[in-house]
């Protein structure tokens, strides 16, 4: 049990190794590796509920010099929804590469980026960060590019050398962090930081960085193209778990480590930049001609949601109000995971379908595909935030928030972006009704079609309906 | 020297300025980046200014892996970025 | 196994669990899905049945389940929630027969099915919310379920027709979500209490209180159709006949008034409300609504526009009753919610009948129709009249208890004018369509006739639910005094609401 985290990092490695070196039988090998290291997040989750926050230190050097591993309820919670969307999205991919060249080139690629994912919610120092950063990064626009399409390879291109100006930065911050504090660990950092010449560059600096990875707005630029024109399985792990996982690093650093230095100020400017990344990626997604860019803009519009949480998490004093809102944070970022994977799986199955995504012309295929439609429905459901889907919870923390603290304007944008949203979801929906007779099955191709639907099933039922120890889970931290 | 280390430092400073003003107006591909490996070498020189203890004293090392890793990562970054930079090129002189 | 927490929960899944399944029949699969969706039907009514006993005699139905740290969803059986339930329950039944025969050989029934258990579950859900934020979620999940069945027919008018209301209810659904957060960061959860809880919080919060009284009611009366919110309701009657029966009689219309009758009596309590004088507000567009209904349903002469306006109109008699302090004025209100659901789905069904046997759409096209159709027009004529308030039929009963409650309350001076009105309009949009049934010669030929005259006049499906209901209609106004009818039940809600 104490193990646990090693095997999250050491299991999918393995497999991609295994993947590498055995092409022939990648696929079961990413399968068994999928299964496994999803049974381990599974196991480390119930350690984590039972025994609170665990710690391994890898090949027994002890922090400072050796790697600490930390798992506490936050990564936990985000492991378990890597581990299972990585999952789903892997036995989609099994059918979705025809070819054997493309799957060499493929798993091998898949595996290591759930690796640097699993490798980096773990991290403990931030030495350690910076390199799980880096492989997600090279790992993500590797995958990126095997679209084989100009439009792919530019957009992968873009989205290298974004993400490189932002590890950058990020490794300079670090640099000052060590320069005046002469650590790297997180809770010790977490202690000792307070507000001066060497904190507020540091912060500023790997703010920059990180909000370059998360595509908040006007930062986003490079991402509609990068997951719009990446293969299917690739757009729902880059839109559900590597934004996320940036987002991750800026919400440990802001609320965990540099808590002493934020003030409210800068709070509500991170606000102020998820209202915009609402508002336009919202915007945006309704123009959208086709099923993918609008799916990317959304992904920019859901993670402003993300940011405005910020502002009232500050002016909340700690306590149950705070506790309840951090929650929903959670719940948000968890729902859209979950939704956003599985409505990318789907229009994947549409796109191989009809060979295009483009809206205007889904007549057809929207009616003789009724599970994919419904797939779309389900996390269409969870991204406008409606119940019984965890965004809904979430989004009531967020009113409540931000009713309670008397910032009344967080809500208009959160119930602006709601009917925005609910605008481009429902736009393509009603291509679902037509005239065409029902086919006789409802599901056409189980191994496609059944990991989208139970994705969208998690986000806009299961996590609504049975999340309630999300809350408690969280209030495990090390 | 105290003032040795402060060069660095002040010089891998406006390396990284200059590095990141390259990366974001430069509109060649190649010359971004070049841009961001001089970014690269603005950081590492920092590290190493942070890094020095003092005459006679040996360094400390944890700085100095952080630039190793760093530049191993600078290289196979930027070993991939010039072969998707040559990818897109074929494809131009192509189609 | 603790029977008093399961009822509730019983009772929603009795549709739920057979819809589900019947997502996933086969297109072919009749004798399937009729079996699920009787079973379901007859199922819940014998568990509602056990309920209104129950609840009669005082015990206490509830089920928990918490979604979130202080966030529960509770379904809570009172007698305000065993009213709608059994209204759902049964006219659902109805509905259902008739959807079975109206929709034979039509394309895709199985997601019609489908969506049509889970808009009654839905429906169930809300009526037994007891709390606030419970009863916000299954308005929402109302929304959900009944959009593919406006928009089922899949040609352009239907999906703009479903649209458009969409936007109306989602946006009405997000003020009632604000309104909700509100009242939640104010005073705790909201629990339906009868009475009110609100009351008691101290005096300044009362202007705060004020604006979250405005934005339930608006967020609820989009969907309860109060005038200038009502614009998706002629929209959606693009919906196939059953649709439009089920979402003015008993779904979405009701859920609407519905909410207004709890958010009065049980969130903030009647004399609470009446202190921040908050009811005569909701008076004035009961009345206004009320009014405009009529007068917009005189103009019109497609059939299924002229209900419509016409459930505009009638459905605010709801509103109206809550806005007359006083139990008289309650029950007036509370019972229209029965009455007024059992005549219009007779309304619907009859027009649907006309629409399928004889291609009918318009009131012009009905010359002569009650000879061809003469146990249609005599179902049409007996709710119309219900509509008009002749007695005996039901809609007597309530607008009497309205106008007796309006004397009671010193408030005759406006509304029984509105009252007259509305009646004497009534009379002017329903009665020229009777004589046109009943008296005039019908033309050369009928727009399109279906299904010939065989031994009946069409399809038994068809047939029987409207004659069904137009008797229940009757029956509730003659035996209005017996026990366990709506009426009684709606002097019990009242008698509980006031304490007495």
């Amino acid at each position: 049990m104490a193990d646990t985290p090693i095997w999250l990092v050491a299991l999918p490695l393995a497999g991609a190794l295994a993947a590498l070196l055995l092409p022939r039988l990648a696929t079961a090998a990413a399968i068994v590796t999928g299964l496994l290291t999803t049974v381990a997040a599974g196991v480390l989750l119930f350690g984590v509920a039972t025994q609170g926050a665990l710690h391994y230190e890898i090949g027994g050097w002890t922090a400072g010099l050796g790697i600490m591993l930390r798992a506490d309820g936050l990564s936990t919670l985000l492991l378990l929804m890597t581990a299972l969307v990585v999952l789903a999205a892997s036995i989609y991919a099994s059918t979705y590469f025809r070819k054997t060249y493309e799957r060499a080139r493929f798993w091998p690629l898949w595996l290591l980026l759930w690796t640097s994912l699993n490798a980096l919610l773990l991290s403990g120092d931030l030495f350690n960060i910076y390199v799980t950063l880096e492989l997600l990064g090279l790992s993500a626009v590797a995958l990126a590019s095997l679209g084989g399409k100009r439009a792919a390879v530019e957009a992968a291109l873009r989205y290298l050398l974004v993400g490189l100006l932002g590890s950058m930065l990020f490794l300079a911050g670090v640099g000052l962090i060590y320069a005046g504090y002469g650590t790297l660990d997180l809770t010790v950092l977490a202690r000792v930081l307070e507000p001066g010449p060497v904190a507020w560059p540091a912060l500023a600096l790997m703010s920059s960085g990180l909000l370059l990875k998360t595509a908040l707005f006007p930062l986003h630029f490079w991402l509609p193209p990068a997951h719009a024109s990446a293969p299917a399985p690739v757009s729902a792990v880059l839109s559900a778990l590597v934004v996320k996982a940036a987002f991750y690093l800026v919400l440990r650093l802001w609320l965990d480590v540099f808590a002493n230095v934020i003030t409210p100020a800068s709070a509500n400017l991170l606000g102020l930049l998820g209202a915009g990344a609402v508002l336009w990626g919202s915007w945006q997604a309704l123009r959208a001609e086709r099923l993918k860019l609008l799916a990317a803009y959304s992904t920019v519009a859901q993670l402003g949601y993300l940011f405005l949480f910020f502002p009232l998490l500050l002016a909340l004093p700690a306590g149950p109000d705070r506790d309840l809102a951090a929650g929903g944070l959670a719940m948000l970022a968890l729902t859209h995971g979950f939704a956003k994977a599985g409505l990318f799986l789907a229009i994947g199955i549409i796109q191989q379908r009809c060979g295009h995504d483009t809206i205007r012309e889904l007549d057809g295929t929207a009616q003789h595909l009724p599970a994919t439609t419904f797939a779309i429905a389900l996390a269409g459901v969870a991204l406008v935030g409606l119940p019984p889907s965890g965004a809904f919870l979430g989004k009531w923390q967020l009113l409540a928030g931000a009713v309670d603290t008397g910032q009344w304007w967080w809500l208009v944008v959160t119930v602006a972006g709601s009917l925005l949203a609910a605008a481009y979801i429902f736009r393509v929906l009603g291509h679902a009704f037509g005239h065409r007779p029902y086919p006789n099955q409802p599901v056409t191709v189980a191994r496609e079609e059944w990991p989208a639907l139970l994705l969208s099933a998690m986000a806009a039922l299961v996590l609504g309906l049975a999340g309630a120890p999300v809350w408690g889970l969280l209030e495990i931290s090390t | 020297m105290l003032t040795t280390q402060i060069l660095y430092a002040l010089a891998g400073c406006v390396l990284l300025a200059l590095g990141v003003r390259g990366a974001l107006l430069h509109a060649s591909v190649l010359l971004r980046i070049v841009a961001i490996n001089i970014m690269g070498a603005g950081v590492f020189l920092l590290l190493i200014a942070v890094a020095y203890r003092g005459p006679g004293l040996a360094a400390d090392p944890v700085p100095h892996a952080l630039v190793l890793t760093g530049i191993v990562v600078a290289v196979s970054a930027t070993a991939l970025a010039l072969a998707l930079a040559r990818r897109l090129q074929v494809e131009r002189d192509d189609g | 196994m603790n029977w008093d927490a399961w009822l509730p929960v019983l009772v929603v899944a009795s549709s739920l669990l057979p819809g589900l399944v019947i997502f996933f029949l086969r297109e072919g699969n009749h004798r399937m899905r009729t079996l699920l969706n009787l079973t379901g039907a007859v199922l819940k009514l014998v568990l509602v049945s056990s309920m209104i006993w129950g609840v009669f005699h005082e015990h206490v139905y509830e089920s928990r389940w918490t979604l979130a740290p202080g966030l529960e969803l509770v379904l809570h059986a009172d007698t305000l929630s065993v009213l709608f339930v059994t209204l759902s329950t049964v006219l659902w039944l109805v509905t259902t027969i008739y959807a079975i025969g109206y929709l034979e050989n039509a394309p895709h029934r199985s997601r019609f099915f489908g969506f049509f258990s889970l808009c009654v579950s839905a429906t169930v859900g809300l009526a037994l919310a007891g709390n606030l934020f419970t009863f916000v979620i299954f308005y929402e999940l109302l929304t959900l379920a009944t959009y593919p069945l406006v928009a089922h027919r899949g040609t352009s008018e239907a999906v703009r027709g479903a649209r458009i209301y969409l936007a109306y209810t989602l946006g009405g659904g997000m003020l009632l979500l604000i309104g909700t957060v509100w009242l939640y960061v104010l005073a705790g959860p909201t629990a339906f209490v009868e009475g009110g809880i609100l009351g008691t919080l101290p005096a300044d919060y009362h202007p705060q209180l004020k604006m979250i009284f405005l934005l339930l009611i608006v967020g609820l009366g989009v969907k309860a159709a109060l005038v200038p919110l009502h614009g998706w309701l002629p929209q959606a009657m693009v919906a196939p006949a059953p649709v439009s029966a089920l979402l003015h009689a008993v779904a979405v219309v009701k859920a609407g008034a519905f909410g207004i009758v709890r958010v009065v009596y049980d969130v903030y309590g009647v004399n609470f409300a009446d202190q921040l004088g908050l009811l005569t507000g909701l008076g004035i567009a009961a009345a206004i609504t009320i009014v405009y209904g009529s007068v917009m349903a005189l103009f019109q002469d497609n059939l299924k526009k002229r209900l419509a306006y016409s459930t505009v109109s009638q459905v605010s008699y709801i509103a109206l009753g809550t806005a007359i302090l006083g139990p008289i004025g309650t029950i007036g209100g509370v019972v229209h919610l029965v009455h007024q659901g059992i005549m219009k789905i007779t309304l619907f069904f009859t027009a649907g009948n006309y629409a399928e046997t004889l291609g009918i759409h318009k009131v012009s096209e009905m010359n002569g129709v009650g000879r061809r159709m003469p146990a249609t027009t005599l179902a049409f004529s007996i709710a119309a009249l219900g509509m008009i308030g002749v007695p005996p039929v039901a809609g007597f009963v309530s607008k009497w208890y309205l106008g007796l409650g309006a004397m009671e309350a010193g408030m005759a001076v406006w509304v029984m004018p509105v009252l007259i009105a509305s009646s004497v309009l009534n009379a002017a949009y329903f009665l020229p369509v009777l004589y046109r049934a009943w008296f005039r010669e019908p033309g050369t030929a009928w727009p399109a006739e279906h299904i010939p005259a065989a031994r009946f006049e069409t399809n038994a499906a068809l047939l029987w639910p409207p004659v069904v209901t137009a008797m229940l209609a009757l029956a509730t106004g003659l035996f209005a005094a017996a026990p366990y009818s709506p009426l009684e039940w709606a002097t019990l809600i009242a008698h509980r609401e006031y304490g007495l």
